[in-house]
């Protein structure tokens, strides 16, 4: 596979955290991408980089940062009986308080995974008796793919085509995050494709404002040892890019302009990261009838606190591990808090491909 | 006869005569003892009785490199092979959906019947019921396998031993890609057919090479869960290397696009076993001799870790916990 | 937080699609989020959509500079 297999070589990547050590530095540094997070849990780099890289994972995963009342009300929707919920299979686990949409579908309720949001417009095309509602997630790469569709089933005149949008944008949340008082985060590995659709300026506050070094990484295990090689060399903050091969400083302007179209800014609710001014996407007003957030629907009061600390974990402030729920009540077979749903959250990251590094009694091997 | 299945076909009379009449004795079970009495009777030779009962409902039935039939023979007949046992025997359930047309059954059954006689095994006993239409998903097949047990040997899930090493047959994933490739809305071109195989012969060539302690076949849960398994009920650790695992770059392909791991993938033609490690080079031998086996291959041995632990070590020498996969793997954006 | 995935290519469509190959898997996708894709091309696929094209140089500059990285302060240490 041209341009993944180029950057997977093990022999570059085990030269590069022996690069990384000799630097003789120390620094903490987190990445904002679950895909990222995915990408160092699997290759172990981690393990291989501790003590002197101390490597957080933020907010970077749409799922987890979901609140549990957007999810209560997605499952709301997929009850309805005359609607098809039309969905990425990373929400098919996620717990609400009615149970996931899984748990849905065994009562009955018509969910379907689909892998890109055009299918869901082709179900709506070919069932045009039912309603068929899109669960919009994700970040502004994902939302780009949505608002496209949108427009595809608005020029067909399907009218039973909705969107549930519940689309976030990563600065506001960088912001909200490096506002916080204990901060503490010396460095940012900043997500390679949200980067490639809103290009680097969105980024620059992060630097000239707070004087913290970033670095636009690909997904590669070589890939993000050289961004943490860039960012503990780097002279003055900047944001500079790694995956220069896929981002271009401006972005990709035509999937800027139809996100644009179709969405704008709304305040918007991130699980562990509270109320976030202009974070989240809504449909614009001209695309009301398409809109599926404007649904009464009854949606059940979340249950609130159960001891999860997911919030804390999106913060950096603690470890998965230091949750007292970690590996005990809260696994990815039943999980309490969101970071165990997607295998790319923080938590099923640690559970599934760390729990050796970080179990005090495996850890001398 | 008619053109699909109906509820009459079901119902015990003249309609279900002309059904197993014209449909299935011709296919599976002519000639044998079944058509005529309620069970059959049967002559073993000398050793123990093996016996596995599985139930089959892949969705699509037929799919690139097998369907619903031959995975009913292999699935069944690859059971007992991982005890050691030389399969002799099948029994077939049908359950039909209504409306199932006659001639999807016929396929299903002339492809069971030509892979239980490449088995080597007889279709000895059987029974067809007919549900109506919506209570079930077209078709069903449940197998029960008999098979033989030599005295001596002891084979089992439980039985890995520390020093052991991990071998396995060829690549792995192909069984899941190719079911996958041909799902409704997953727009997946991909050349990849089913492993889909009865491993009796392979199993046996296995046995007489060398000293194979535990043996099983990876289908649904992939190698991760097969392994996890292994090291709990075997009480050891085990140590896989990831670089050595076999995958096809078409498998490879597809995971990487919906976001899945290759060794949670299921498999029907696979085989991963413990073998006694100055056996191994033999047994590697006489798997690679072995139409089923020529891309066989070390992926790893039994560590000095913990028990029930299984260990990936990656291909950048760092080491990670592989846990039993919690369930079903959907398709990824994220 | 989003996969996506480097793919050739192999052939323009009606209606804004492209058929792609990704090691041996073809698919076809949307080209409505990218402008001037050509046969050949090397596309980011995220979602079913063309989100990217990768650019060749860069990424032939990036494994230079990895192998240069690599090879400059590490030949040393390993064996």
């Amino acid at each position: 596979m041209r341009y993944v297999d180029d950057f997977r070589d093990p022999e570059v990547a085990r030269r590069l955290v022996r690069a990384v050590l000799d630097l003789g530095k120390k620094m903490t540094v987190m990445e904002v991408c679950g895909t990222h997070t995915m990408a160092i849990s699997r290759s172990g780099l981690r393990s291989l980089l501790a003590p002197a890289v101390d490597l957080l994972s933020g907010p970077g995963c749409p799922v987890c940062v979901t609140s549990e009342m957007d999810i209560a009300r997605a499952i709301a929707l997929a009850e309805l009986p005359d609607v098809i919920l039309a969905t990425f299979g990373d929400m098919m686990k996620v717990p609400g308080p009615q149970g996931t949409l899984m748990d849905a579908q065994s009562r009955g309720a018509r969910v379907k995974v689909v892998y890109s949001p055009l299918e869901a417009v082709k179900l709506a095309r070919e069932n045009p008796g039912d309603k068929v509602v899109f669960l919009g997630v994700g970040f502004e790469t994902t939302a780009p793919t949505v608002a496209a569709s949108l427009l595809v089933a608005r020029e067909e005149g399907l009218g039973n085509f909705y969107v549930l949008s519940l689309h976030k944008t990563v600065p506001p949340a960088l912001r909200a995050l490096v506002e916080q008082d204990d901060f503490r985060v010396e460095g940012f590995i900043l997500p390679g494709h949200v980067s490639a659709i809103i290009g680097t300026r969105p980024y620059r506050f992060l630097a000239e404002e707070f004087r913290i070094p970033c670095v636009i990484a690909g997904f590669e295990p070589a890939d993000v040892l050289r961004a943490i090689h860039l960012l503990m060399t780097m002279e003055r903050p900047e944001v500079e890019v790694e995956y220069s091969r896929a981002v271009k400083p401006e972005g990709n302007p035509k999937a800027k302009e139809i996100m644009e179209a179709v969405f704008q800014p709304c305040g918007a609710e991130w699980r562990g990261l509270g109320f976030i001014e202009d974070s989240g996407l809504r449909l614009r007003d001209e695309f009301e009838r398409h809109d599926a957030s404007l649904w009464e629907v009854e949606v059940p009061d979340a249950p609130g606190e159960r001891g999860c600390r997911c919030g804390d974990v999106l913060c950096g402030r603690i470890r998965p591990t230091d949750c007292p729920l970690f590996g005990r009540t809260c696994t990815p077979e039943s999980p309490v808090g969101p970071c165990m749903v997607s295998s790319e959250g923080t938590c099923a990251s640690y559970y599934l491909y760390e729990g050796l590094w970080h179990d005090p009694g495996s850890r001398e091997r | 006869m008619e053109e699909r299945v109906t509820l009459s076909h079901g119902s015990g009379g003249r309609k279900m005569m002309e059904l197993l009449e014209e449909v299935v004795f011709p296919l599976i079970g002519g000639g044998s003892p079944w058509n005529a009495e309620d069970a059959a009777i049967l002559d073993l030779p000398p050793g123990r009785l093996a016996i596995t009962t599985d139930s089959f409902v892949v969705q699509p039935p037929f799919f690139p490199g097998g369907d619903i039939g031959k995975l009913a023979v292999c699935g069944t007949v690859n059971d007992l092979a991982m005890r050691g046992a030389r399969p002799l025997f099948l029994t077939m359930g049908l359950i039909l959906e209504e409306g199932l047309p006659i001639e999807t059954l016929r396929r299903a059954l002339r492809s069971a019947s030509e892979w239980a006689r490449k088995a080597g095994v007889g279709i000895v006993a059987g029974d067809t019921k007919v549900v109506g239409r919506g209570q079930a998903d077209g078709l069903y097949v449940n197998a029960t396998g008999v098979g033989i047990v030599k005295e001596s040997l002891e084979v089992g899930i439980s039985l890995a031993r520390p020093g052991d090493l991990l071998v396995i047959n060829g690549y792995v994933g192909d069984h899941e890609v190719a079911v996958l490739s041909c799902r409704d809305g997953l727009d997946l071109r991909v050349k990849v057919e089913s492993d889909c195989a009865p491993l009796a012969s392979l199993v046996e060539a296995m046995l007489s090479a060398g000293d194979v302690h535990a043996m099983r076949d990876p289908t649904r849960g992939g190698l991760a869960a097969v392994l996890s398994e292994m090291a709990t009920a075997s009480r050891v650790s085990l140590e896989l290397w990831e670089d050595r695992i076999p995958v096809r770059e078409e498998v490879r392909a597809v995971c990487e696009v919906l976001g899945l791991d290759p060794l949670l993938m299921a498999n029907e033609g696979k085989v991963v076993a413990a073998v006694r490690y100055d056996h191994a080079e033999r047994v590697l031998e006489a798997m690679r001799a072995h139409p089923l086996g020529r891309d066989a291959s070390v992926i790893g041995r039994v560590g000095e870790g913990r028990p029930g632990e299984v260990v990936l070590v990656t291909p950048l020498g760092s080491r990670r916990l592989l846990r039993m996969p919690s369930g079903e793997q959907f398709p990824r954006i994220c | 937080m989003c996969l996506a995935v480097p793919a050739e290519v192999v052939e323009l469509r009606e209606g804004g699609t492209a058929l792609v190959r990704v090691g041996g898997l073809q698919q076809e996708i949307s080209l409505l989020l990218l402008d001037g894709v050509e046969v050949g091309d090397y596309v980011l696929v995220h979602a079913g959509f063309a989100i990217e094209k990768v650019d060749q140089q860069e990424a032939e500059r990036t494994r230079e500079l990895l192998e240069e990285l690599a090879g400059l302060e590490g030949e040393s240490e390993i064996r």
